[in-house]
C-alpha cells in the first residue's frame, strides 16, 4: 500500500481539483481529506456518511468562581495570557494545565475538549475519510494523524493499493501531520512569484522530514516565464516536473456540477491529469 | 483600527488586497501592514520592504539540571504534551512536542528545571514606500506557528491603521491573527469551494464577535451562490474585483492593483470608508 500527499504551501493553486481526478484515476484507493479546517474535496465526490465520530481533544481550563480567590497567581504564570480577571479565555487557552496545578485553592478545573468531527463515507470512488474542525479549535495535527490512521487502516482491510491524501496548505502543524511518513508527495504549485516562494518553502518541509516530492504546475500558461523558472528551480534541486496542466474555466464548471474535472469531459486539463496519474503512480510502485 | 483579511480558503487574493488597500491608504493615513501568514508569508513579494529590524521567535523550552534532578517524575506528570518523560534514572525532552507552558520548570521540587529559549521562527520589520511592514517567517520543519503570529502582532502600532494579512483555514493560526481586530474582511471566490470555506470563515468571526464584510474575488467566474448566501445572511458585499487576465498576469509577477492599476485605488479608499462607517457604527451601538 503506498500513500501520495498533495500539497501546495500556497492556497488555492488546485489541490483538491487534482485530488477529485486522482479519485476517479487511481484504482482500489481510500481517499483522504486531511485539510481539516476547510475541508472541500467532499463537494466533488458525493459522499455517504457510514460513521461519524466526535474529536475529543485537550483540554480547556475552568475556574470555579466559589472556590477562587482572585490571588490572581494563575494569571501571573501563564504563558499564553489566557487568563484575564480571573476568567479563562477558552481561545487562547493551549489545555497546559498549569493554572490547575499551582492554583492554591484548587478551584481550577481541566474539562476534556469536543475540537470537531469524523468520518468515514462511500463514494462511487471508493472510501473516504474526512474531518471537520471545530470553528477556532485547535489540534488539526491531531485530527489529521486520526484521518490518515483511520484511512490506512480501512485501506489495510480493504487491501487498497494507495491511499490520496488532500492536505492542507501552509507548512505547520497540519501539513507536518499530513507529510511524514507519506510514500511520495505531489506539490501543486502555480506560476505566480507567491506560488513559487510557497513552493520552495514546501519543497524544505518534504526534505526536512524526508518525503520524496514531485512537482505539478498548475495554470502554467498564466505566465509561461515564471513556469520556466519554476522548471529550471525544479532540476537545480533535483524535483522532478511531473506535469503541467494549463488554465481553463472547465475546472470551475465541474466544480460547479459538483464533478471531478475528468469526468465532466474530453479537455486539455483532463488529459494533462491523466499523464500526471501514470507518471505518480510510477514512482509509487518504485517507493 | 485593525483590520484583518481572512478568507477560509486559500488563493481567494487575501493578499492582492491586504497589500493593495495598504497603499492606497498610505497616502491618506499611517498605514502598517502585518503579514500574519507566517507559514507561507507573500506580502513582502509585492512590498518589497527594507528590512530595517529583525529578532528571533523563541519558545521556552526545559533544560534539564541532571545534578540536582532526584528523577521523581514530577515533570513529566504535569507536561500535558508529553514532551518530557522520565524513564527511570533519565530524563528526556521532545523540544518539538514542547509548547512552552513553563509548567515543569515552576513544579520541579527541585529547581532542576530551567527554560531556555529555541528558535522557532523570525520576525521581520521594515518600511515599503511609506507603508511600515512586519512579517513573521515559521522556521521550515517547525510545527507551532501562533507563537510567531503573536510575536508579529506586538509591533502593532495602535495610532493608525492596521492590516493584517492572516493564514487560510479557520484553526488555531487564523484566531490568533484575527482576534482583537475591529474589523474582518472575508475575501473569497464564486465557486462551491470558496462559498464552503466562507461559510466557515463567517461561523469564525461570528464566534470571536468581530464585524465582517466579504470582498468577492474573480467575479463571472463560477455562479452566483456567493452572492445569494451573503444576501440571505445580510452580509455586506464590500468589493467586487472581477475575473480578469490583466488583474491575474499582474498579481503572477508581484504588483499589487494599486499599482499596476491605479484605478484601483479610490475603490480601496472607498472600501475603507465603508468599514469605517461599519466599525463607528458598532462602537455606537455598544455605547448606546
Amino acid at each position: 500500500m503506498k500513500e501520495l500527499v498533495v500539497l501546495s504551501g500556497k492556497g488555492g493553486t488546485g489541490k483538491t481539483s487534482i485530488v477529485g481526478s486522482l479519485a476517479v484515476l487511481a484504482r482500489n484507493k481510500v481517499l483522504a481529506d486531511c485539510d481539516v479546517d476547510a475541508a472541500d474535496l467532499h463537494l466533488l465526490l458525493e459522499p455517504v456518511i457510514q460513521q461519524k465520530h466526535e474529536f475529543w481533544s485537550g483540554q480547556i481550563a475552568a475556574i470555579d468562581e466559589e472556590k477562587c480567590t482572585q490571588c490572581g497567581l494563575c494569571q501571573e504564570l501563564c504563558h499564553f495570557e489566557a487568563i484575564e480577571d480571573f476568567r479563562v479565555d477558552p481561545i487562547s487557552c493551549e489545555g497546559c494545565g498549569f493554572c490547575y496545578h499551582i492554583c492554591p485553592d484548587e478551584a481550577i478545573t481541566m474539562k476534556e475538549n469536543l475540537s470537531g468531527h469524523w468520518f468515514i463515507s462511500g463514494t462511487k470512488y471508493g472510501s473516504l475519510v474526512h474531518a471537520r474542525l471545530g470553528i477556532a479549535q485547535e489540534n488539526s495535527g491531531k485530527l489529521v494523524a486520526l484521518v490518515r490512521q483511520q484511512a490506512k487502516m480501512i485501506a489495510e482491510k480493504q487491501g487498497a493499493t494507495y491511499i490520496i491524501s488532500d492536505g492542507p496548505p501552509g507548512i505547520g502543524c497540519p501539513v507536518i501531520s499530513s507529510l511524514s511518513g507519506a510514500n511520495l508527495a505531489l506539490l501543486v504549485t502555480e506560476p505566480t512569484l507567491s506560488g513559487m516562494h510557497d513552493l520552495e518553502r514546501v519543497l524544505g518541509v518534504c526534505r526536512h522530514f524526508g518525503v520524496t516530492a514531485l512537482v505539478c504546475i498548475n495554470k502554467y500558461d498564466i505566465n509561461e516565464d515564471n513556469t520556466h523558472q519554476i522548471e529550471s528551480y525544479c532540476l537545480s534541486q533535483g524535483v522532478e516536473v511531473t506535469s503541467k496542466i494549463p488554465f481553463d474555466n472547465v475546472v470551475t464548471e465541474a466544480m460547479v456540477q459538483g464533478l471531478p474535472v475528468v469526468e465532466h469531459s474530453d479537455n486539455s486539463v483532463s488529459r494533462q491529469i491523466n499523464l500526471l496519474w501514470q507518471n505518480v503512480a510510477k514512482l509509487l510502485a518504485k517507493s | 483600527m485593525i483590520i484583518s483579511i481572512a478568507s477560509g480558503k486559500g488563493g481567494t487574493g487575501k493578499t492582492l488586497v491586504a497589500t493593495s488597500l495598504a497603499l492606497s491608504l498610505k497616502d491618506e493615513h499611517r498605514v502598517q501592514l502585518l503579514d500574519c501568514d507566517v507559514e507561507e508569508p507573500n506580502d513582502h513579494i509585492f512590498l518589497k520592504p527594507v528590512i530595517t529590524h529583525s529578532e528571533a521567535v523563541c519558545i521556552q523550552i526545559p533544560k534539564v539540571n541532571e545534578k540536582k534532578c532526584t528523577y521523581c517524575g514530577k515533570c513529566a506528570e504535569v507536561c500535558a504534551y508529553h514532551a518530557i518523560a522520565v524513564p527511570g534514572e533519565h530524563v528526556l525532552t521532545f523540544p518539538q512536542l514542547c509548547h512552552g507552558c513553563g509548567a515543569c520548570s515552576y513544579l520541579c521540587p527541585e529547581k532542576a528545571i530551567s527554560e531556555e529559549g529555541r528558535k522557532i521562527g523570525v520576525v521581520e520589520q521594515g518600511y515599503s514606500d511609506g507603508v511600515e511592514f512586519v512579517h513573521g517567517k515559521l522556521t521550515i520543519g517547525e510545527a507551532m506557528a501562533t507563537p510567531v503570529i503573536r510575536q508579529v502582532k506586538e509591533y502593532a502600532n495602535p495610532d493608525g491603521v492596521i492590516i493584517i494579512d492572516v493564514s487560510p483555514g479557520t484553526s488555531c493560526p487564523v484566531v490568533e491573527s484575527i482576534k482583537d481586530s475591529d474589523f474582518c474582511l472575508l475575501v473569497t471566490e464564486p465557486t462551491p469551494f470558496g462559498l464552503s470555506d466562507l461559510v466557515l470563515a463567517v461561523e469564525t468571526v461570528r464566534e470571536l464577535n468581530i464585524p465582517f464584510g466579504v470582498v468577492l474575488n474573480r467575479a463571472g467566474v463560477g455562479d452566483n451562490k456567493v452572492e445569494e448566501y451573503c444576501q440571505g445572511e445580510n452580509i455586506p458585499i464590500l468589493l467586487t474585483i472581477p475575473l480578469d487576465t490583466e488583474i491575474a498576469r499582474l498579481y503572477s509577477k508581484g504588483v499589487t492593483l494599486a499599482e499596476g492599476m491605479p484605478q484601483w485605488k479610490e475603490r480601496f479608499v472607498g472600501l475603507f470608508g465603508e468599514i469605517r462607517e461599519m466599525v463607528d457604527e458598532r462602537t455606537r451601538s455598544l455605547k448606546r
